[in-house]
């Protein structure tokens, strides 16, 4: 599982960070994005479903915001 | 089978560039967005900081255009490169401190560049010959074309019959006839076209998708360049222009006096790099200080964060002023309404 940090950090930064990791990586890898922004819990499901990656998961841990993303085939 | 040519569109998440992509989709072409995050966009990073807003989540208007198109988006970083537009426009400014017509020059020229690293064909924009009293204008449309590089294959699917033939209408990639040719202010032909394509929720921004185009956000971005000598940022200067109550009562510093609890959250987040104040006695907002300031600065500043704070109409206010680690406390005689001067306020 890789490992994003994108605390601090509004959006839609959290969403790039979020792109251009996935760039480097291959289909079928995770990701897991760690953020405070609580409008990733919108933006990055929007931008993975629109881009055809999968978020596995999501929660909110003492204000901080997890999503897992499967990478998608394209 | 004719080849499926490729157009990248520049989504904003406004109406013009949603109709604009979908009037190459209706003409078999395939088409990407790209949407440019330059630190000054009113889409996005607003959406944590104040508490009001919060009950309703702002959706990214870029993203639900590239949903509601089912294409793709890819959303690009300038926020570095946009610096040089910004202080040195060599179009200049708007009403505001916006650059628009060098905006747009950059943008069209950072998509054509985008195209040729991706193998698209050419490029697409929302643009409306006088929409907009700056970029969109007749005469600002070739500029747009030459200067970004672009040329002959950016294409502005809304008004392009009111202009000169490009190549992709030349070649047969699209069929001019099929194109618009709206023109002026009026919305009525983009909101009739957006009722024909069936969508429906599309983003209105009042002031367009830029804070650069706002007044009070201007002037407060003029006097953060004058108070430093020069015209610079960084992505927190820029932020922090848009939260809380700038107060600057000094040449050599300035006060962010949170608003609220969502802005006293935000500028929890910058108390490692200012000067900040906080009442102890009284509950009061979180106070940044911009600048430098001496302790006689700092009492001025601690009876003005007193004034905001509940303790208001109290004989004396606890204010702790909080610097790399070291605290100083005053009591201070909060400031009484009539002494917050108007020229104080950013």
């Amino acid at each position: 599982m890789i490992e994003l940090d994108a605390r601090r950090l509004m959006c839609p930064m959290p969403v790039i960070k979020t792109q251009n990791i996935i760039k480097t990586l291959s289909t079928g890898d995770k990701v897991r994005v760690t953020c405070t922004d609580p409008g990733v819990m919108q933006d990055i499901p929007a931008w993975c479903r629109i881009n055809g990656h999968t978020v596995l998961k999501t929660e909110e841990i003492d204000h901080e915001y997890i999503l897992i993303i499967k990478v998608g085939s394209d | 089978m004719a080849t499926q040519r490729k157009a990248v569109a520049l989504i904003s998440g406004g109406l013009d560039s949603l109709l604009a992509a979908k009037v190459m989709l209706e003409q078999g072409v395939h088409v990407e967005g790209i949407n440019f995050y330059t630190g000054f966009c009113v889409e996005g990073h607003t959406h944590a900081i104040r508490k009001k807003d919060k009950a309703k989540p702002k959706r990214n208007n870029a993203l639900w255009s590239a949903e509601k198109l089912g294409i793709k988006l890819h959303i690009i970083d300038i926020i570095e490169e946009y610096k040089d537009v910004l202080i040195n426009p060599k179009h200049g400014y708007g009403a505001n401190m916006n650059p628009c017509l060098d905006c747009k020059i950059f943008m069209v020229g950072k998509a054509k560049q985008w195209a040729e690293e991706n193998g698209f064909d050419f490029i697409i924009t929302g643009e409306v010959i006088g929409q907009r009293p700056m970029s969109q204008r007749k005469e600002t449309m070739p500029v747009i074309s030459e200067e970004s590089g672009a040329d002959d294959l950016l294409l502005r699917p809304l008004c392009a019959q009111n202009l000169p033939e490009t190549k992709p209408e030349r070649e047969g990639w699209v069929n001019r006839d099929e194109l618009y040719d709206f023109s002026g202010r009026t919305r009525k032909p983009q909101m009739a076209l957006a009722e024909k394509f069936g969508f429906e929720d599309y983003a209105q921004p009042a002031g367009g998708c830029c804070f650069l185009t706002d007044k009070s956000y201007s002037v407060k971005l003029t006097d953060l360049w004058a108070s430093r000598g020069k015209r610079d940022y960084e992505i927190d200067d820029i932020m922090l222009l848009k939260v809380g109550r700038h107060l600057r009562p000094k040449p050599n510093f300035k006060l962010i006096v949170a608003r609220e609890e969502g802005e006293n959250n935000f500028l929890q987040g910058y108390k490692k790099q200012f000067i900040t104040l906080r009442t102890m006695s009284h509950k009061g907002p979180l106070t940044l200080l911009d600048g430098t300031a001496s302790d006689e600065d700092l009492k001025l500043a601690a009876q003005i964060v007193a004034r905001f704070s509940q303790g208001r109409d109290a004989e004396t206010v606890d204010v702790e002023v909080a610097e790399k680690g070291v605290n100083k406390n005053f009591s201070v005689t909060p400031l009484k309404a009539d002494q917050i001067q108007d020229s104080w306020r950013v």
